[in-house]
């Protein structure tokens, strides 16, 4: 089988199957005051520390995984004015229902001065959360000039950074953000776990109080072995960075050169290398993946949340797309196991389904 | 040679079954899928995983596995269930019942419901730690949405009526959430037999890995929530975020093996926990039990020590992973809400030991904590005059504290 599926789930790298398979073997609560609670506190405290200095960020809060971490940063500020991309994750649409709303060009990038004016709407400054790479597309958003322009007026930003730590440079100080959500297993850590960086001056009220944990933000006994994976499968995917993000643009290009007839949504945009949204005019998602997958090739049609739903995707929607042309997309996404020659064979199977849609078109 | 701590402090965490993660592990490495991809093989494999664990966990509640939700433990799960009812029923309902004693997060949670305008009443423990059922009767009005009873409480073990209160529930059209984080896997657990229409459990108490845990919620009469997190609709739409199969499936077996073992494994703790405790008292004057003896699972005592400081002793016996109450608020130094809720006083309750005995907890380490533990009692009684003048009948409540 070859995995295509990246942004749904990332293959877990083997020094943090090591770091999650090593701290399973650990008894104990970090909250207990005995050495055995003290020891795995100290560890927990240095996974901690080594993630901060790796993304650059002076504080962070544990999460259940990133969709935790985007609905505690747009509740925990309490009822401010939220603006947001049309293009972001389902769990930032749905956490924040009556956000007003930025449309996206046709490359699936928001237009900064239609963001200026749409602030400047707002009597009272409140949160612009803005996704820094995109799912489905890869687009990458001008964050940083929103962000500035964003705090210029006195707004707090947020970001759901979960796919770009691997394929971006990536610095939480340099973006200049006041929160950013972030994914272990986007980024080949374990499921289950994400955090939410923050400036040390934000404070949330917590979706989920309890014990306190987590500077009173998020209550929960912490589990070591998924901080700790996590820690280790972002620090290497933040070391291996322009190396596996140079190979797989590479990819990008090999596989948008070999097939002309595909529609890549977001190809003018600036985009990271490890994803594309492809459309093979006249062929429908579904019957797309059931042929992929006979070919033991594993692509989806979208989000991996929705994917068993096969609605049109709201990304392409919102960038223009129309629905007929938007059912017919899929997305490939790579990651830091991908090999060209499973490139290649996804290169041919895309043609030959192809070539079947041209033969029965024409009988 | 350093030697691994003697572990007595099951109720704050429980080591990962072997078995667990043997059966765990290879969802971490070759089934990495998501479970929510619907395209291929790799997400396929992951449900099916994520729909075994989740029968196994509504097996040992008596649920049907469409009534389980997979959420990232106990706290979550309760948050859910308490702010989730009252949100969804709030225009009808807007009254909570719950107890003293119950878990921090039920209460915290609790407290931001009435600073959103919910009533809620805070029942009172009898000083066994056990409610009393005719004032939980009299609390419950037609405004009542919710009673949240903790099924056993995690500093001191005693089980509440947990079928009484389901009875009374149901009667008055009120829905019965309980925390049973510290029950399931330790004492039967029955959502039909008990009324039961929310109920919490966490993973990590019950020899499974930490960072999942599940909610309960009925079908028939049916339970409806507001969401706590939204996004991709996971769960019925009642929590949102990618599962994670190893922490589903890791879950679901330690379930399955709890449930297998539960018998056996009762009749065993209680034979290690008379045995210390039987050795504790023959040893040490003036030693109570907090918490009800008879209504109190196995594998807890709560024991106040008259006269000895409970962090003084929790130094003394550093060869013993123990703690003075619940591990969450346990590096502040106040005195346990729960043990004051029973009436026990101040001085009392800062001298407690939580003790938590499990599974991997043999005889040797029971007769060697028990030893310990009598030595360092004596030894810090010795240096205290407080004991001494105990000893010589003079009633310290009498005495005139000079203020400096």
């Amino acid at each position: 089988m070859i995995y295509l599926d990246y942004n749904a789930s990332v293959p877990l790298r083997p020094c943090a199957q090591k770091a999650v398979i090593e701290a399973l073997n650990w008894q104990g609560n970090a909250s207990s005051v005995h050495q055995v609670g003290r020891k795995l506190r100290s560890l927990i405290d240095g996974a901690r520390k080594n993630i901060l200095q790796d993304v650059g960020a002076e504080r962070l809060v544990f999460t259940s995984g990133g969709t935790e971490a985007n609905a505690l940063a747009l509740s925990g500020l309490g009822s401010i004015p939220i603006v947001a991309s049309t293009i972001e994750h389902d769990s930032v649409l749905k956490s924040a229902p009556n956000a007003h709303h930025i449309p996206v060009t046709e490359e699936g990038s928001i237009d900064l001065e239609i963001l200026e004016k749409i602030l400047s709407s707002f009597d009272k400054p409140g949160l612009l959360s803005l996704m820094f790479v995109n799912n489905e597309t890869g687009v990458i958003q001008p964050l940083l000039e929103a962000t500035r322009l964003a705090q210029f007026k006195g707004w707090k930003v947020h970001t759901d950074a979960s796919q770009a730590p691997g394929h971006i440079p990536f610095s939480f100080k340099n973006l200049g953000v006041d929160m950013m959500t972030i994914s272990a297993h986007k980024c080949g850590g374990p499921i289950g776990i994400g955090a939410l960086l923050l400036k040390s001056d934000v404070h949330l009220k917590p979706l989920i109080p309890g014990g306190g944990q987590e500077y009173g933000m998020r209550s929960g006994t912490l589990s070591a072995s998924l901080i700790l994976g996590f820690a280790a499968a972002l620090h290497e995917a933040l070391k291996e960075e322009p190396r596996v993000s140079k190979r797989l643009h590479k990819f990008q290009q090999k596989i948008e050169g070999a097939l002309p007839e595909a529609i890549v949504y977001g190809k003018k945009g600036s985009r990271v290398g490890h994803v594309l949204s492809l459309g093979m005019p006249g062929v429908p998602a579904e019957l797309q993946l059931i042929a992929f997958d006979l070919n033991k090739i594993a692509v989806s049609a979208g989000s991996a949340c929705s994917s068993g739903k096969m609605k049109n995707s709201h990304v392409l929607t919102a960038m223009g797309v129309s629905p007929e042309e938007a059912q017919c997309a899929i997305r490939v996404s790579m990651g830091w196991k991908t090999q060209e020659d499973e490139v290649d064979a996804f290169i041919q199977t895309w043609k030959n389904i192809h070539a079947k849609q041209i033969i029965k078109e024409a009988s | 040679m350093v030697t691994r701590p003697i572990y007595l402090d099951y109720q704050s965490t429980t080591p990962c079954d072997p078995r667990v993660l043997e059966i765990m592990l290879p969802y971490f490495t070759e089934e990495f899928g998501n479970p929510h991809s619907r395209s291929h093989a790799y997400g396929w494999r992951a449900e099916e995983a994520v729909e075994g664990a989740r029968g196994h966990v509504a097996k040992i509640i008596n649920a049907d596995p469409r009534e389980v939700i997979f959420t990232s433990g106990a706290t979550e799960s309760n948050n859910l269930a308490l702010k989730g009812v009252a949100q969804f029923y709030k225009a009808q309902k807007d009254h909570i019942v719950t107890c003293v004693t119950e878990h921090k997060c039920v209460l915290d949670s609790c407290r931001h419901l009435e600073q959103e305008g919910f009533k809620i009443t805070y029942l009172p423990v009898q000083p066994n730690g056990i409610i009393d059922l005719n004032r939980l009767r009299d609390t419950l009005t037609d405004r009542t949405a919710l009673v949240s009873i903790m099924a056993v409480n995690n500093e001191i073990g005693v089980i509440q009526p947990l079928a009484e209160i389901g009875k009374i529930c149901r009667e008055r059209g009120v829905f019965f959430h309980t925390d049973a984080a510290q029950a399931v896997g330790k004492i039967p657990m029955d959502v039909e037999a008990m009324n039961i229409d929310l109920l919490s459990i966490s993973a990590h108490k019950l020899y499974g890995p930490k960072g999942v845990g599940a909610l309960y919620v009925r079908r028939k009469p049916r339970v409806r929530l507001t969401a706590l997190i939204t996004g991709g609709g996971q769960e019925r739409g009642m929590r949102s975020g990618t599962l994670s199969t190893p922490l589903c499936v890791g879950m679901g077996v330690a379930c399955a093996i709890a449930q297998a073992e539960m018998r056996e494994e009762y009749a065993r703790l209680c034979t290690l926990r008379d045995r210390f405790y039987n050795t504790i008292r023959s040893e040490l004057e003036e030693v109570y039990l907090n918490g009800d003896f008879e209504q109190r699972i196995p594998g807890n005592l709560n024991i106040s020590f008259a006269h000895v400081e409970g962090e003084g002793l929790m130094m003394g016996v550093k060869e013993l992973a123990v703690s003075s109450g619940s591990a969450c608020t346990s590096a502040s130094l106040e005195p346990s809400y729960v043990l004051r809720a029973l009436g026990v006083e101040e001085e009392m309750a800062h001298t407690s030991l939580r003790i938590g005995f499990g599974r991997f907890t043999t005889e040797v380490e029971v007769d060697a904590a028990a030893q310990k533990i009598i030595i360092e009692v004596n030894r810090l009684r010795e240096m205290s005059p407080l004991w001494e003048m105990s000893r010589e009948g003079i009633n310290l409540k009498s005495i005139q504290w000079a203020a400096h």
